[in-house]
């Protein structure tokens, strides 16, 4: 603040939040692991961390009064949408590092709702606790609600005819489309929750029963929509990138935070009564970062894993797809005489490796492919890194 | 007593095997043996060329990974036997088999086979000891006679 000339008493209304500067998620890895900490050690309830743009991850803290905050603002997403005590939810957000589990369900129990913390992965089971458990409401990644939906089919049994009818789905950009397929495929309303750990987790933004874009809790999170590129405020309606300010944490506060998500804000008149500017559905950002089951993923994570194995960075092309719903990533990588062996065996183990170092290092196993040198096509200036056929 | 051969990485998938033929083949550089392995994504190209040197310049300036792999060429007896007499003592050394293929050639009634050892020198030593009958490179292309490159 100094060097911007700005005292405490500049700060007289919401609009001054423009006068203060920007923090990136680079902040968070240069301050790695606690050194954004507003509070002392002792008074922090929570740790979570989410994937940073290199191996380590990005840290986040919590007090009680900021788990209260959360567990609030999770509780108002799941009122938004007309979830209340009475409805059995099962979450199916991964628990632990990763704040979707324990954010919906906090706010889940808290609302008076009867959770079954399922966390995420082993499709049949949750298909049988679904129907056994007599589900009303689902949290997931929509990704992965598609899977669930085509394997329900194959194991016989008819989702329309369950009591499930709801699911709150996030943590990755979707579609329009997407929620028609799955609510024609499905008959449940699908709803659109927004949120990232580097603000507080899930609980950001989340849509009401009319489904027209994301409510922002603008009394926890005060929204911003800015140019990418030169950083300048943009007024109502204009796509750009959406930058928030927490208003309400403790542990770690964050003021003006590039959440590299491109959207725009509305403040037009929503049916169901609430003045929550609205963000229009996120699907693109505006860095290299894309979302595979749920779990951010940044090239240079790859890299780092490729130059581990490698001691070179080879030419790799990052593939995206779609198989039966599920997300799926193949890494090609062109073979250099570095690695290259006469032998099957070594080939193979080089794949292994790679295969390896990439899961360990991002959480998520990937096709590893080895192509011919020069068979990645070669782009004008930067090369392009990410091909995500997914059609979202 | 070695020969030296080239191993080129190919995809699996169709012209990949083409490639590199059309290149020889301009050059007019004729195989003398050679073995394909495959997997599902990609396939190891082992060739035995005579002017292996022209020919790996050749390959690598048209942007092929090639590789050069010391392996030998041993005389084995064509008849029930011939292959299991040689491999017998390699074995007991503890010496490894990575691979082996076979030449087109004969002489009389032994054939030719190129091995590729995991520690090839010590092959050479055990095969000397045993007496067994290791083809070097000017005997060797002196048998596949004047029509190769």
């Amino acid at each position: 603040m100094d060097e911007r000339g700005l005292a405490p008493r500049d700060l007289q209304s919401l609009e001054d939040i423009a006068k203060l500067p920007f923090s990136f998620k680079s902040d968070l890895r240069d301050m790695y692991p606690f050194g954004l900490l507003a509070s002392p050690m002792s008074e922090v309830v929570r740790l979570h961390a989410s994937s940073g743009t290199t191996g380590k991850p990005n840290v986040v803290a919590y007090t009680a009064s900021d788990i209260a905050v959360w567990t609030n603002a999770m509780e108002r997403c799941f009122a938004a949408c007309g979830v209340h005590r009475g409805d059995i939810i099962q979450n199916a957000y991964g628990y632990g590092l990763f704040t979707g589990g324990l954010g919906a369900h906090y706010g889940a129990e808290s609302i008076g709702a009867t959770v079954i913390p399922i966390s995420g992965g082993n499709t049949q089971r949750q298909i049988m606790v679904m129907k056994d458990f007599g589900v009303t409401v689902i949290c997931c990644t929509p990704s992965y609600f598609v899977h669930l939906i085509e394997e329900a089919a194959r194991m016989g049994v008819d989702l329309k005819e369950l009591p499930l009818r709801a699911g709150i789905f996030g943590a990755e950009p979707w579609t329009e489309n997407m929620r028609q397929r799955i609510q024609a495929e499905s008959g449940i309303k699908a709803y659109d929750i927004y949120g990232l750990s580097e603000i507080v987790g899930p609980g950001v933004a989340m849509e009401c029963h009319c489904q027209c874009g994301p409510h922002i809790l603008e009394d926890y999170f005060y929204p911003e929509i800015v140019d990418p590129a030169t950083g300048e405020v943009l007024g109502e309606g204009a796509e750009g990138e959406l930058v928030l300010t927490t208003l309400c944490k403790q542990a770690m506060p964050m003021i003006r935070y590039r959440t590299r998500d491109i959207t725009a804000l509305t403040s037009e008149r929503c049916e169901c009564g609430r003045t929550l500017r609205r963000i229009k559905r996120i699907s693109r950002r505006c860095d290299d970062m894309f979302i595979i089951r749920g779990v951010n993923v940044y090239p240079s994570q790859i890299e780092a894993a490729l130059l581990r194995v490698e001691g070179t960075l080879p030419h790799y092309q990052i593939i995206l797809t779609k198989n039966k719903g599920l997300d799926e990533m193949e890494v090609r990588i062109e073979v250099t005489s570095d690695v290259f062996s006469d032998t099957i065996g070594a080939m193979e183990s080089l794949q292994q490796k790679i295969s390896h170092s990439i899961e360990t290092t991002v959480g998520i196993r990937a096709n590893v492919r080895l192509v011919s040198p020069r068979s990645i096509q070669r782009s004008e200036g930067k090369a392009k890194r990410v091909i995500d056929q997914r059609n979202l | 007593m070695k020969l030296k051969q080239l191993s080129l990485f190919l995809e699996n998938k169709p012209g990949a095997l083409g490639a590199p033929m059309r290149v020889l083949a301009a050059a007019g550089l004729n195989i003398t043996t050679m073995s394909l392995a495959d997997t599902q994504d990609f396939g190891i190209l082992r060739l035995i060329v005579r002017e292996w040197e022209k020919a790996l310049a050749l390959l690598q300036q048209n942007g092929f990974v090639v590789n050069v792999t010391d392996v030998i060429a041993i005389e084995v007896s064509d008849k029930p036997g011939g292959l299991a007499e040689i491999l017998t003592p390699i074995e007991n050394s503890g010496i490894n088999v990575e691979y082996m293929y076979a030449f087109t050639l004969k002489k009389g009634d032994k054939g030719v086979l190129v091995f590729r050892f995991d520690n090839p020198d010590r092959a050479l030593t055990v095969l000397k000891q045993h007496k067994i009958n290791v083809v070097g490179q000017i005997e060797l292309f002196k048998r596949v006679g004047k029509t190769d490159g």
